[in-house]
C-alpha cells in the first residue's frame, strides 16, 4: 500500500496544544454540577469542578453571564470576598474540595470541543477554559455540563435602564449579599421568578408588585403563600419602565382585556427601582448546542433543552448535561434534590459505576403552555408597546434593533440605507417554504450579534418570528450558539501554534496556481501537480 | 415578487433552473432575471446559507479572468441591486516579514498588469489608515479592490432577482434529471418534476455529485474552514486590511472577521446532506495571527467563531462552463473564491446560457475539459482526504 499523503496545510498536520487532562470536566458548581463532581470523585475519577462565579464586575456590566442590569452592590468589586460569600453560601463546595474534586472558581469554559462528522484532528475531547488571566485547553474523558439557567429578556420600552434585571441574577446576587436593590416589581409569576421574589425579600428588598399578563397566577401555592401580602396584578403588563440614566425610577402597568389585549387608558405607575424579568427561565445549553448535543423544544422542561438518554447523556457521547440546563420545571426549581439526582446518574454513567442515586425525576404537567404564555408576554409588552414612552425599544441592545426591524427584516440603521426597498423584503418573503429560520433573520438584522451573544434577546426574536409566522415557539429553531460562549479577548485567546502550523500556515488552501493569473496558464494545461 | 403572487412551491418549471442558491448560482439567477429570462433558483435549504455567507467578503481577484468585471460591477453593485453590499473599496495588505512582502507583490503586479495603482505605505501612513496595525514590515494600499457584506449581498441577489420576475424555491432536494437527446428537460425533485429549458448547476460541494447524475466528472473536494468575530471596534479609514496569513476585515460595524491558517478536509458528501460546520480551537490560532498584525486589538473580544464547507477543484480554480453534452448545462463551482467574483460570474453564467458564450472574458483556463484524464485517485494523491480516525483516540 502506498504511503498516505498528508497535506500540510490541512489540520491532518495540526496538534493542539492541551496544557491539562482530567477524566471529567463538571462545568458549574451549582447543586447538579457539585453532586456530580463530588460522586465522580467518590467513583474514583480525577475531576475538574469550573464554575465562573465570581465573575469580573467588568464582565457583569456587560450583562454577561446573566441580565444584572446593573443592580450589583459594590462588593462584586472585591473578587476575594465574593468567592467567600460562594463559599458560605454553598456548603457543598467544601464538601467537593474534601472529596478531592479540583475546584475552580472564577473560571469560565468558553468552550467544548469533540471529534464528530466534520472534524478529526482533536486529540480526543477538549474545553477551553480561562480565568481571566490566562485560557487555555484542558483535555476530558466525559464532561458534565451544569450550566444553569437565565431569563428570557423581554424588550418593553424603557427595559435598557439601569434596574431591568433578570430573576436568575437577582436570585444570585441576593444569595451572596450583593444586590442593590430597595423596591422591586417582579414581571411573571413562575416558580423561578416567585422563588427570586423570595429571595429577594429575605436580601431586604421590598417586593411591590408581582405582575402577570395571564388571568392567574402560574407559580405553586406554595411559593405565592410565602409572599402574603404582595400585590399580584394578573391581566396585567409592564407599559414602560420609567426612569432616568440612573436608572428605573417606576414601572407603568396596562391592563389587558380578557383576550390578553391592552385596554386603553393611562397604565398605573408603581414607584421601584428594579423591574425583575420572571417571564422565562431559560435552559443555558449554550455550550451543549456550540458541540453539536441535539436541542428539542420541551415545554415541561423550559424550551429549548437537551436531548439526553436515561442516565443524562446527550447525543454526543460523553457529554452530559444535568440541572437546570437540562430542563426548567417548578418541582426542580423548589428542590436541589431533583438537580443533585441528575448529577449523581450522570457521574456514575460516565464513572462507569453503578447508580446509587434515586430514579430520573420528571418534570411536573406545565401550569400553563409555554409557548402561549411567552408569545403573549412578547406580544403584549413588545408588539403592542403604546406609543408615547419614547423611543422603540431595541429588542437586541447590543446592535440596537427594534422588533419592528426584525419583523421586516430591516437592513441594520448604520447603514443609513437611503433608498425605499422596492420589494416585499418582510418575513413572509423571506420565509418562503420553510420555517423561520433565527439564524438567516440574526444576519441580516444584525439581532443577536452582539457583545452579549443574543443572551438577552434569543428568545424574544424567536418569538417575535412566531408571532410574524403564527408558529409555536417550538416551530422556530432557536439561534446557533457557536464558542466562544462568553466574549473573550484576543490576547487571552491566542493559542501557540505547533511548529508544523506555523511553517505550513497559509492564507487560503495554498494550492499551487490557485492564485497564479489566468495568463500565466495555459488553457489547456495538465491539472496542477499535487502538492 | 409580490405578496399575492402564485406559491413558488406550484411551480411546474422555469426556462431556466438555477440548483444552488449562494453567492454563483442567485447572481447568475438574478442576472438572467434583468435579461427577461424566466428563472427559477433551487436550494435544498435556505438561499444565501453556506460558504456564500460565511466568508472573508473580499472582492479583490486581480488573478482572475473575471478580474476587470468584479471591479466594474462592485463600486456599482448597491445601485444595481436596490439593497446594501457594504462594499467599501480599497485594500490594504500588511507584511510582517520579508517573505509576505515578497509574496503580497504578486497582487500589485497583477492590478498594474490591468492598470490598477497600488502605493506603498510608511508607517506613519499604515498607523492613519489602519489604528490597530503594530510594527509591519510594509505595507500595500491597493487602489482597486475592496470588501462587502457576504449575508447582506447573497440575501441582495435573491430579493433583486424576485424584483425581476425570478422564483427562488427553498427546503427542496434534487434527485435527478431528465435528459432528452442531448438536453436536460427537467429535474426531478422532492417537490416532482420542474421542467427547463436550460439547467445551470452552482451547488458548491454538492456540484460533484450534481453533475455526476448528468454523466458528467466535475472534480471537486470539500473541506472547512474556519473564522472569528471580534465585538465593534471603533472604525478605521481602512477596514480592508488584512495580511500575516489571514483574510478578512473590519465590518462597517466596527468588527474584525478574519481568517486564515489549516482547513479540514471532509468525506465526500453523501448525498446532499452538508457536514455539520463546527469550529475548533484553532480560533486561538488566528486570535494569534490578527494580534501580531493588530496588536492594538488585543483587548477586543471575540464573540464567535464558525466554520464553512466550501469545495476545491484539483488545480484550486474554477470550472465555468457550458458542457458539450447535455448541451443546454452550465457548471460552476468557483473552488473556494466565490463570494467577491459572484457578481461577475453571474454575467458569465447568463451569458453562457443565453449567447452560449462569454462575450466579456476569456473564460478557457476555467474549462472541465482541462480536467479529462484525471486520475480516480486525485483527491488522496493530494492529500485532501480527511485525518485518519487513528489520531482521534477515544475518549
Amino acid at each position: 500500500m502506498t504511503p498516505r499523503v498528508i497535506d500540510p496545510r490541512s489540520t491532518a498536520n495540526a496538534t493542539l496544544t492541551v496544557a491539562e487532562r482530567t477524566d471529567l470536566l463538571v462545568v458549574g458548581a451549582g447543586p447538579a454540577g457539585l453532586a456530580a463532581a463530588i460522586a465522580a470523585a467518590r467513583h474514583g475519577m480525577s475531576v475538574v469542578l469550573v464554575d465562573e462565579n465570581p465573575v469580573a464586575p467588568e464582565t457583569m456590566g456587560d450583562d454577561v453571564p446573566l441580565h444584572f442590569g446593573q443592580r450589583m452592590s459594590g462588593a462584586v468589586r472585591n473578587r476575594t470576598a465574593m468567592t467567600e460569600a460562594m463559599l458560605g453560601a454553598e456548603p457543598a463546595l467544601a464538601d467537593a474540595m474534601e472529596a478531592g474534586v479540583d475546584v475552580r472558581l472564577g473560571t469560565a469554559a468558553w468552550g467544548l470541543y469533540a471529534n464528530g462528522p466534520s472534524v478529526g484532528w482533536l486529540p480526543g475531547k477538549v474545553a477551553g477554559l480561562t480565568d481571566g488571566e490566562a485560557s487555555w485547553m484542558l483535555g476530558f474523558k466525559s464532561a458534565i455540563v451544569a450550566a444553569g439557567r437565565r431569563d428570557m429578556g423581554l424588550a418593553f420600552p424603557g427595559w435598557q435602564l439601569p434596574g431591568v434585571m433578570g430573576a436568575t441574577a437577582a436570585e444570585r446576587l441576593a444569595r451572596l449579599g450583593a444586590l442593590d436593590v430597595r423596591r422591586a416589581v417582579i414581571l411573571g409569576s413562575s416558580a423561578e421568578a416567585l422563588l427570586a421574589a423570595i429571595a429577594m425579600r429575605q436580601a431586604g428588598v421590598e417586593v411591590a408588585a408581582i405582575v402577570e399578563q395571564a388571568p392567574a397566577p402560574i407559580g405553586p401555592a406554595a411559593l405565592l403563600d410565602q409572599l402574603a401580602g404582595v400585590p399580584v396584578l394578573t391581566r396585567h403588563v409592564i407599559a414602560a419602565a420609567r426612569g432616568e440614566a440612573g436608572g428605573v425610577t417606576g414601572a407603568a402597568l396596562a391592563r389587558l382585556d380578557d383576550d390578553g389585549r391592552r385596554i386603553a387608558g393611562d397604565p398605573v405607575t408603581v414607584g421601584c427601582d428594579t423591574a425583575v424579568l420572571g417571564i422565562g427561565a431559560v435552559p443555558v445549553i449554550e455550550l451543549l448546542d456550540a458541540i453539536g448535543c441535539r436541542s428539542v423544544f420541551s415545554p415541561a422542561r423550559g424550551g429549548h433543552v437537551p436531548d439526553v438518554d436515561a442516565a443524562q447523556m446527550t447525543t454526543v457521547p460523553g457529554i452530559y448535561a444535568v440541572g437546570d440546563c437540562a430542563g426548567v420545571w417548578a418541582a426542580k426549581s423548589m428542590d436541589r434534590a431533583v438537580a443533585e439526582a441528575e448529577g449523581r446518574r450522570a457521574a456514575a454513567h460516565a464513572a462507569q459505576a453503578a447508580d446509587a442515586s434515586d430514579g430520573a425525576h420528571a418534570p411536573e404537567e406545565p401550569a400553563v403552555d409555554l409557548s402561549a404564555y411567552r408569545l403573549a408576554w412578547v406580544r403584549s409588552a413588545v408588539v403592542e408597546a403604546a406609543p408615547g414612552f419614547g423611543a422603540e425599544a431595541h429588542v437586541c441592545q447590543c446592535e440596537e434593533v427594534t422588533a419592528r426591524e426584525i419583523l421586516e427584516v430591516r437592513p441594520p440603521r448604520y447603514l443609513n440605507w437611503p433608498h425605499p426597498l422596492r420589494n416585499s423584503t418582510d418575513l413572509s418573503a423571506l420565509l418562503g417554504q420553510g420555517p423561520p429560520n433565527a439564524d438567516q433573520v440574526k444576519r441580516l438584522t444584525r439581532a443577536g450579534m452582539g457583545l452579549c451573544q443574543g443572551r438577552r434577546c434569543r428568545e424574544q426574536v424567536a418569538a417575535l418570528l412566531a408571532l410574524g409566522a403564527g408558529a409555536g415557539l417550538g416551530e422556530v429553531p432557536l439561534a446557533t450558539f457557536r464558542a466562544p460562549v462568553r466574549p473573550i479577548p484576543l490576547g487571552l485567546a491566542a493559542l501557540p501554534e505547533s511548529p508544523d502550523m506555523a511553517e505550513h500556515w497559509d492564507v487560503w488552501f495554498g494550492i499551487p496556481g490557485q492564485f497564479a493569473g489566468g495568463w500565466e496558464l495555459e488553457a489547456t494545461q495538465a491539472p496542477a501537480a499535487k502538492p | 415578487m409580490s405578496d399575492d403572487a402564485a406559491d413558488p412551491a406550484d411551480t411546474t418549471g422555469a426556462s431556466v433552473i438555477i440548483v444552488g442558491g449562494g453567492a454563483t448560482g442567485l447572481s447568475a439567477g438574478w442576472w438572467l432575471a434583468r435579461a427577461g429570462v424566466d428563472v427559477l433558483v433551487i436550494d435544498k435549504g435556505i438561499v444565501a446559507w453556506e460558504a456564500s455567507g460565511r466568508n472573508g467578503g473580499g472582492c479583490t481577484h486581480a488573478f482572475s479572468p473575471l478580474f476587470r468585471e468584479e471591479q466594474r460591477l462592485w463600486p456599482q453593485m448597491d445601485e444595481l441591486l436596490g439593497y446594501p453590499t457594504e462594499f467599501s473599496a480599497g485594500r490594504i495588505r500588511i507584511a510582517m516579514d520579508a517573505a509576505q512582502w515578497d509574496d503580497a507583490h504578486r497582487v500589485v503586479r497583477y492590478g498594474e498588469r490591468h492598470g490598477f495603482q497600488t502605493e506603498v505605505l510608511d508607517a506613519a501612513q499604515l498607523r492613519e489608515l489602519v489604528p490597530l496595525a503594530g510594527e509591519a514590515h510594509g505595507a500595500y494600499w491597493h487602489h482597486f479592490g475592496g470588501h462587502a457584506n457576504p449575508h447582506r449581498t447573497v440575501q441582495g441577489y435573491a430579493w433583486a432577482m424576485q424584483d425581476h420576475g425570478g422564483r427562488v424555491l427553498q427546503h427542496t432536494t434534487v434527485h435527478g434529471f431528465a435528459v432528452e437527446n442531448g438536453r436536460v428537460t427537467a429535474v426531478e425533485t422532492d417537490r416532482g418534476r420542474l421542467g427547463c429549458d436550460h439547467l445551470v448547476l452552482a451547488a458548491g460541494p454538492q456540484t460533484g455529485k450534481l453533475a455526476a447524475a448528468l454523466g458528467v466528472r466535475v472534480p471537486v473536494a470539500a473541506a472547512r474552514a474556519e473564522m472569528i468575530v471580534t465585538e465593534p471596534l471603533p472604525l478605521m479609514p481602512v477596514g480592508g486590511a488584512d495580511g500575516n496569513g489571514l483574510y478578512g476585515r473590519q465590518t462597517l460595524r466596527g468588527n474584525l472577521a478574519y481568517g486564515g491558517g489549516p482547513h479540514e478536509w471532509l468525506e465526500e458528501c453523501d448525498g446532499m446532506g452538508v457536514p455539520p460546520r463546527s469550529s475548533t480551537p484553532l480560533m486561538g490560532n488566528i486570535a494569534a495571527h490578527l494580534i501580531e498584525m493588530f496588536p492594538r486589538a488585543r483587548h477586543a473580544r471575540i464573540i464567535r467563531s464558525w466554520a464553512g464547507v466550501i469545495e476545491n477543484t484539483p488545480d484550486g480554480r474554477p470550472v465555468i462552463d457550458r458542457l458539450p453534452d447535455p448541451s443546454n448545462v452550465v457548471v460552476a463551482t468557483l473552488s473556494s473564491i466565490g463570494f467577491g467574483l459572484s457578481p461577475a460570474t453571474g454575467h458569465a453564467i447568463q451569458e453562457l446560457v443565453t449567447d452560449g458564450a462569454c462575450g466579456f472574458a476569456d473564460l478557457s483556463t476555467l474549462c472541465l475539459s482541462r480536467f479529462d484524464g484525471l486520475e480516480g485517485d486525485w483527491a488522496a494523491q493530494r492529500g485532501w482526504q480527511p485525518v485518519p480516525t487513528a489520531r482521534s483516540p477515544a475518549g
